[in-house]
């Protein structure tokens, strides 16, 4: 269970002391997460029956989940029966062998990728370039952070922490067909991403893909997309290799009813994304002709052994909830050391991964509980009642520990809750001397103890009354 | 009717003038006030700084003192949505089957301070008069977890002389979240200089909530900017008459 | 133990019946959200989308398609009914097979618009030709029929048979990836006309 790329990432809130303090980076995810908050609610709002909906999305998922080897073991039979191969991955290194071993076996030295998070979860790129193989990213996004060779920050944006000068600095920079005239106008960025990908496209061989979903009852497997690259990376090549985590399953294209009207309207805000591609197996005469689909586990299989933590598994990555997130706007994706930013990264990084590192030991607490994600999530996981599972299975450290249990035991009698708050009294003239952690008072000031608590002035004023 | 009053620890420590209050309002109202004096926690704390162990405890604790009452008020959205939303859920989840019953049966009866006021008792005009320019902040167990909408507005619109300004981008979290603010504090800083300079942009005199913790830590910054704005509980607002 | 099995043992065991409780999941949310006027809700949908929506007659067609043809030729799917290019000089069309890199678009048909989100769906069926077909060149026009028009996402979905390869088209190819400011044409068809017969 690893995500190579990330290894040894500080904790979240060191990492996300940089990111707060520069203030370039605070302003283009403001402006990029303000933009698009605002028409989410618009797109979502024109449906009358979007709670209905949600709702369903739910169920269908949990259902999907409790019967989860059922509808793998369909899925392999359906996409077997309609020409593909169906390969399995208990990890990140077992799937990078996969796919590595399947471009091998083609002699080609170049892919061209959709842009898939199973991929780089695995680090698929890494691994490719070890075995002499050159992964080209064709998401404008994704080329732009590999152009770049930085790190996505936003699932649906990966660039969303640049803006159009740095992009337009970095494609002058990095891309060699980018005209001397270049201007920063998104429309004109676009311009030279399509110039400088569009001969890598009618000559590749290999396509790697992600899914956003698979239909189990007929083998086939759909990836929803905007610029035009995935259908180019799934209808050219000669092979199509398609990495999937074990959860993006859907019992029956009727499913597709629900999940077409959730997922563009929570994630580009749209009615429906340009374009969305499906394929079962092979077509003869049309399309790729070797298909290969590589089911990955990568410690889903451990996160859906957890009652609680299971309902992570319904993400359809939509990026609603990074959209809505304070904490995420404010700290950025990179904080989140993971390729799953934001809230449900910060649930979901954790449990694939396992609370070991640093990083994923504090990503649990790297949030407020506003509970806006919730509120926003197409699949309704309750992202705060996770984060607050994970807590609890988080390490500790001693002291908070030994404070926590104190702090437990005075609370847990009115007498001794009474006692200390005699004792806070009695020292409020030093409560400004108090060790309130620096943390706190570096930009607020300390509320002053009364001299007399509520209980108190209640037994003194009512008591007996 | 008798309603009791479930103060919350931060309010009894901290800022017992909120408890006096919701005593005054409800009294003038024609109620009468009772303080089961076992109470102390709701185990918010424990639950969300990951000491659910801690957090039954204090479930249990809340339960046995609040059980027989008919209706509890908290003036405070977060300590009532504890009470509603986990209490039951957290005993269950603890293996504690009895407790999540009763922890269940009491939670309908236990409300925040403006839904005792407009649902179970009927009220929008309490009589109260409070001649200041007042920016309203949601907080965000009010408004995502209790869903209180506009009740707490309904109520400051009906104050004698109080002049109620709307608070841009009113629904974004001030950045409190309990242990959040210390430790994630660059990030809960952040949030909460934001919130103030959206505070300031009003030219309110006054931040209302109906939780005492994030108007700690919005009023902390606030006091330290020497901004003149002062914070008030929407029990203080509500009870005042002069 | 194979990773295949690994992953499916850990997975084990679930409860029931899946077929029984698959059909027990509620389904409350409607089935569209326009029950009238969808010729024109589709017209207003596609064009939201910036793409050109001409509404003609069947006789008036082949005309329009002429009308709307950049220099270059037009590629052809096989089953395209003759009477949409009928008398359009026979130079302007090319075969399925033509090098689609240097045509300058294509006609062809759809199985199934989605009036609600403005979205045409093509199965690459008969007159949809292959799916590069309809992706190489930049410019697409697409006839539309209108007993194909369905009010919404589960109408058309259920006219669709989702084992043959499908792509789903709403308005030209987009990015939003900078700044989320969304800009009109990629890699897919710059521009995309849509004819209501």
């Amino acid at each position: 269970m690893t995500m190579p790329t990330y290894v040894g990432m500080p904790a979240f809130p060191k990492a996300a002391r940089a990111a707060v303090a520069d203030t370039r980076l605070r302003g283009n995810l403001a402006h990029a997460t303000g933009t698009i908050r605002a028409r989410r609610a618009a797109a979502v709002a024109e449906l009358d029956d979007w709670a209905e909906l949600r709702a369903a999305g739910k169920a269908i998922k949990d259902h999907t989940l409790a019967h989860l080897a059922h509808y793998l073991e369909l899925l392999e039979e359906r996409v077997t029966a309609a020409g593909g191969t169906v390969h399995w991955a208990r990890d990140a290194a077992e799937a990078n062998a996969i796919v590595t071993r399947l471009v091998r076996a083609t002699g080609e030295t170049e892919v061209v990728k959709v842009k898939s998070m199973a991929t780089q979860e695995t680090g698929l790129n890494e691994a490719l370039a070890e075995a002499g193989i050159t992964a080209h990213e064709t998401d404008l996004a994704e080329l732009i952070v590999q152009l770049g060779d930085d790190r996505p920050s936003h699932i649906l944006v990966p660039a969303i922490h640049k803006n159009r000068a740095e992009i337009r600095a970095l494609f002058r920079a990095r891309m060699p067909s980018a005209p001397d005239d270049l201007t920063d106008d998104p429309a004109a960025l676009a311009e030279a991403a399509r110039r400088h990908l569009r001969a890598k496209f009618l000559s590749a061989k290999v396509a790697v893909s992600g899914a956003n979903f698979a239909i189990a009852d007929t083998g086939t497997v759909l990836v929803v997309e905007s610029e035009g690259n995935g259908r180019m990376c799934l209808t050219l090549p000669d092979t199509l290799i398609t990495v999937m985590g074990i959860e993006k399953l859907l019992p029956t294209a009727r499913d597709l009813e629900v999940f077409l009207q959730l997922l563009p309207r929570s994630s580009t805000a749209e009615r429906m994304n340009p374009y969305t591609s499906a394929w079962t197996g092979v077509t003869p005469g049309d399309g790729p002709q070797a298909f290969h689909l590589v089911l990955l586990d990568n410690g889903r299989t451990a996160t859906h052994a957890d009652p609680v933590g299971r309902q992570a598994l319904r993400c359809i990555r939509c990026s609603a909830c990074l959209n809505v997130c304070p904490v995420y706007a404010r700290a950025g994706g990179h904080a989140y050391g993971s390729p799953y930013p934001g809230p449900i990264g910060a649930i979901l990084s954790p449990q694939i991964r396992g609370i070991g590192s640093e990083v994923d030991a504090s990503l649990p607490f790297a949030s407020s509980l506003c509970g806006a994600c919730y509120e926003v999530c197409p699949v309704a996981i309750d992202i705060p009642e996770v984060l607050v599972h994970l807590r609890a299975r988080a390490p500790k450290r001693p002291a908070e520990r030994a404070a926590m249990g104190a702090a437990g035991w005075a609370l847990n009698s009115a007498a001794r809750l009474a006692a200390a708050q005699a004792l806070a009294g009695r020292g409020r003239r030093f409560a400004r001397h108090a060790r309130v952690p620096r943390a706190w008072t570096d930009t607020r000031d300390v509320p002053v103890p009364p001299a007399e608590s509520f209980r108190a002035w209640w037994r003194r004023t009512r008591d007996g009354s | 009717m008798k309603i009791a009053l479930f103060v919350t620890c931060v309010n009894d420590t901290l800022f017992p003038d909120t408890g006096k209050a919701v005593v005054a309002l409800l009294e003038r109202l024609g109620h009468r006030v009772a303080f089961p004096p076992a109470q102390t926690c709701c185990g918010q704390m424990h639950l969300n700084t990951g000491y659910p162990g801690e957090a039954v405890k204090l479930v249990e604790a809340f339960t046995g003192a609040f059980e027989d009452c008919d209706a509890v008020v908290a003036p405070s959205g977060s300590c009532a949505a504890m009470v509603r939303e986990w209490h039951a859920r957290l005993a269950a989840r603890s293996g504690r089957e009895r407790l999540a019953e009763r922890a269940a049966a009491l939670a309908p009866r236990v409300h925040e301070l403006s839904e005792l006021l407009v649902d179970v008792l009927g009220v929008t005009d309490v009589g109260a008069s409070f001649p200041h320019r007042v920016a309203y902040h949601p907080t965000c167990h009010s408004l995502r977890m209790l869903k209180l909408g506009d009740k707490p507005l309904r109520l400051l619109r009906e104050v004698r002389g109080l002049d109620l300004v709307d608070l841009p981008d009113a629904a974004e979290c001030c950045g409190f979240g309990g242990t959040f603010a210390l430790k994630n504090a660059d990030v809960s800083a952040a949030m909460c200089a934001d919130k103030v300079a959206a505070v300031k942009s009003t030219g309110a005199e006054v931040l209302c909530a109906a939780d005492n913790s994030c108007l700690m830590h919005i009023g902390g910054a606030l006091g330290r900017q020497r901004s003149g704005v002062r914070v008030a509980h929407l029990a203080e607002i509500l009870a005042s008459t002069s | 133990m194979t990773a295949r099995d690994d992953i499916l043992a850990r997975l084990r065991p679930a409860g029931g019946d899946p077929a029984a409780a698959y059909a027990a999941i509620p389904r409350p949310y409607l089935r569209r959200h326009h029950e009238n006027g969808l010729l024109d809700l589709a017209a207003e949908r596609i064009a939201d989308y910036r793409a050109a929506v001409h509404r003609v007659t069947e006789a008036d067609l082949p005309a329009a398609l002429a009308a709307a043809f950049r220099p270059g030729a037009y590629v052809v799917p096989d089953g395209l009914p003759a009477a949409w290019t009928a008398g359009i000089d026979a130079a302007r069309l090319a075969g399925p097979d033509a090098d689609l890199e240097w045509a300058a678009g294509t006609v062809t048909g759809c199985t199934a618009v989605i009036a609600e989100t403005g979205t045409i769906v093509l199965d690459h069926g008969p007159g949809q030709g292959r799916r590069a077909l309809t992706l190489v060149p930049d410019h697409h026009l697409v006839v539309v029929r209108a007993d194909q028009i369905a009010a919404d996402v589960p109408d058309a979905l259920a006219r669709i048979d989702v084992t043959r390869p499908l792509t789903f088209v709403s308005g030209p190819s987009a990015t939003s990836d900078i700044e989320l400011s969304r800009v009109e044409g990629v890699h897919g068809p710059r521009t995309l006309e849509v004819f209501l017969l």
